[in-house]
């Protein structure tokens, strides 16, 4: 048996960052499954060299079928590649059902290629934190690009920008007009937008309304955002996609925005993780479950109100807080 | 945190049916469990490869081709090969009992004869999973070294 402790040991590490398959996946499950954040303190001096792209949109968009082909584009300049496709866990059972790799078979063997099906478990606001943590461990690993691709979109999952230096939001025709990408905060978010399934029809018109759409934000943000038609099954425009991710990258460099964004995203990074930390905390300790219950039948019959019970426990915590300095 | 049970399902071979193997998918997802569909006409060594990257803790194998007596033992083979024996094989289809027998010998824990009813399979992953688990702590902790997944 081969399943040793791989919490921190140097031999595993070097084994890590030399990019050990069988490695990189015990340690993604560790961090996965552990609030102990060791291994991540390890491995974090050996990161920041990856490129993150990010790949989001709606359910069915073609998501998984492109991640395929822009891998197999980027093999062939003899990049690592990490990938992490993420699908709903099933608020009833927590279980989940994870079919990103039916799509992917053509990277299955690859040397080059790591794929790794995440996933969302209970995550409340946003990508799942855990991404973030695997995403770093694929960093480690001596990866050239890490492929994110999130579940399909609703609102919690904008902050995949916050992981990603380039983000594709991918729509299709049937997604609706522009107007609905646009209410979902889609595009706020895209560095490139990909209309994807041009096979079929409506296609160009959504190409038009997005272009209407983006004209009054290129003239802002100094980066023309390209809008791009690709048939993710038959390989067509993706030569095209690629070679805007690389350019949305130089713009990045050229401009010096590529450091400012990382600093941006740490610093976000570092709010979460203490807000997480803080939460974890008053749940476990401090918040009584049992005396809020019983306060619980008075705010039932209206003789309390949730507002004033808030108020005063957060007080009597800050206090407490400030007394001990 | 409880660590989740992360399954995959593969589809070896040629045969182009795999309501089977989708309907025992969404049961063990409905049991709790995390699992990864690789979709028809996989290789062996995909399958594999695949249960290494997502770090599983059982590959089970649907066949209906008749061609479990050779893929079974050359899963085996290739999980030795990778040094990846703790991942426990299972399997099922539409294999005659005595093929089952032979094959639960060669190193396949666990055979299941067609009509098994989905919560025997939950309950004997959930139970040998379990006893996996519990296996490796111990040795863990042995091994000087508090920590663990679970
Ligand atoms: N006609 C057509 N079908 C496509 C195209 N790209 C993908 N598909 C099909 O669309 C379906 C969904 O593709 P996926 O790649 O699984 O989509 P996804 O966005 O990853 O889906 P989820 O992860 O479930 O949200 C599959 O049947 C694909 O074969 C395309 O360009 N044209
Ligand atoms: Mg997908």
């Amino acid at each position: 048996m081969k399943n040793e402790d791989i919490s921190i040991k140097m031999n595993s590490l070097k084994k890590l960052l030399k990019g050990d398959k069988r490695i990189i996946a015990q340690t993604i499950s560790a961090v996965e499954n552990d609030t102990n954040t060791k291994i991540l303190e390890t491995i974090f001096p050996y990161t920041g060299k990856a490129y993150h792209i990010g790949i989001t949109g709606p359910p069915g968009a073609g998501k998984s079928t492109l991640v395929n082909v822009i891998a197999k584009k980027l093999l062939e300049k003899n990049n690592k590649i990490g990938i992490i496709a993420v699908d709903p866990t099933s608020p009833f059972s927590g279980g989940a059902l994870l079919g990103d790799r039916v799509r992917m078979t053509d990277l299955a063997l690859q040397k080059n290629v790591f794929i790794r099906s995440m996933a969302s478990r209970g995550s409340l606001g946003g990508l799942a934190s855990k991404t973030k943590d695997a995403a770093l461990v694929l960093d480690a690993s001596g990866m050239d690009y890490v492929l994110i691709e999130t579940i399909g979109v609703g609102q919690v999952e904008l902050d995949i920008a916050q992981v990603c230096d380039t983000t594709v939001v991918i729509l299709v025709p049937e997604s609706g007009d522009s107007i609905q990408a646009m209410k979902a905060g889609l595009l706020e978010i895209a560095d490139i937008i990909v209309v994807n399934k041009g096979d079929r029809e409506g296609c160009d018109r959504l190409i038009m309304e997005l272009k209407f759409a983006f004209e009054l934000r290129d003239k802002q943000a100094g980066w023309h955002f390209p809008i791009l038609k690709t048939i993710a099954t038959e390989n067509k425009g993706i030569e095209e996609l690629v070679s805007a991710i690389d350019s949305h990258r130089a713009y990045l460099h050229k401009s010096g925005k590529l450091e400012d964004e990382r600093k941006g995203k740490l610093m976000l990074r570092i709010h979460e993780l203490i807000e997480e930390k803080i939460r974890a905390h008053l749940k476990e300790k401090i918040i009584k479950e049992d005396e809020l219950k019983i306060m619980i039948d008075k705010v039932y019959k209206r003789k309390l109100n949730p507002y004033r019970i808030a108020s005063n426990i957060a007080k009597g915590i800050i206090k407490s807080q400030t007394r001990r300095k | 945190m409880d660590r989740k049970i992360r399954v995959i399902i593969g589809k070896p071979g040629l045969d182009g049916h795999d309501r089977g193997a989708k309907v025992v998918a969404a049961a063990l997802r409905d049991a709790g469990m995390e699992v990864i569909y690789t979709g028809l006409h996989q290789t062996c060594e995909s399958i594999v490869e695949a249960a290494i990257q997502e770090d599983v803790d059982i590959i089970g194998l649907s066949i209906l081709s008749g061609a479990h007596m050779t893929i079974f033992p050359k899963v085996l083979n290739l999980l030795k090969k990778k040094r990846a024996e703790d991942i426990i094989l299972t399997g099922g289809g539409i294999i005659p009992e005595e093929d089952m027998k032979k094959l639960e010998k060669k190193g396949v824990k666990k055979m299941f004869g067609p009509g098994t009813p989905t919560t025997e399979i939950v309950d004997w992953i959930n139970e040998n999973v379990r006893a996996k688990s519990k296996k490796t702590k111990t040795k863990k902790i042995k091994k000087k070294t508090g920590k663990n997944r679970s």
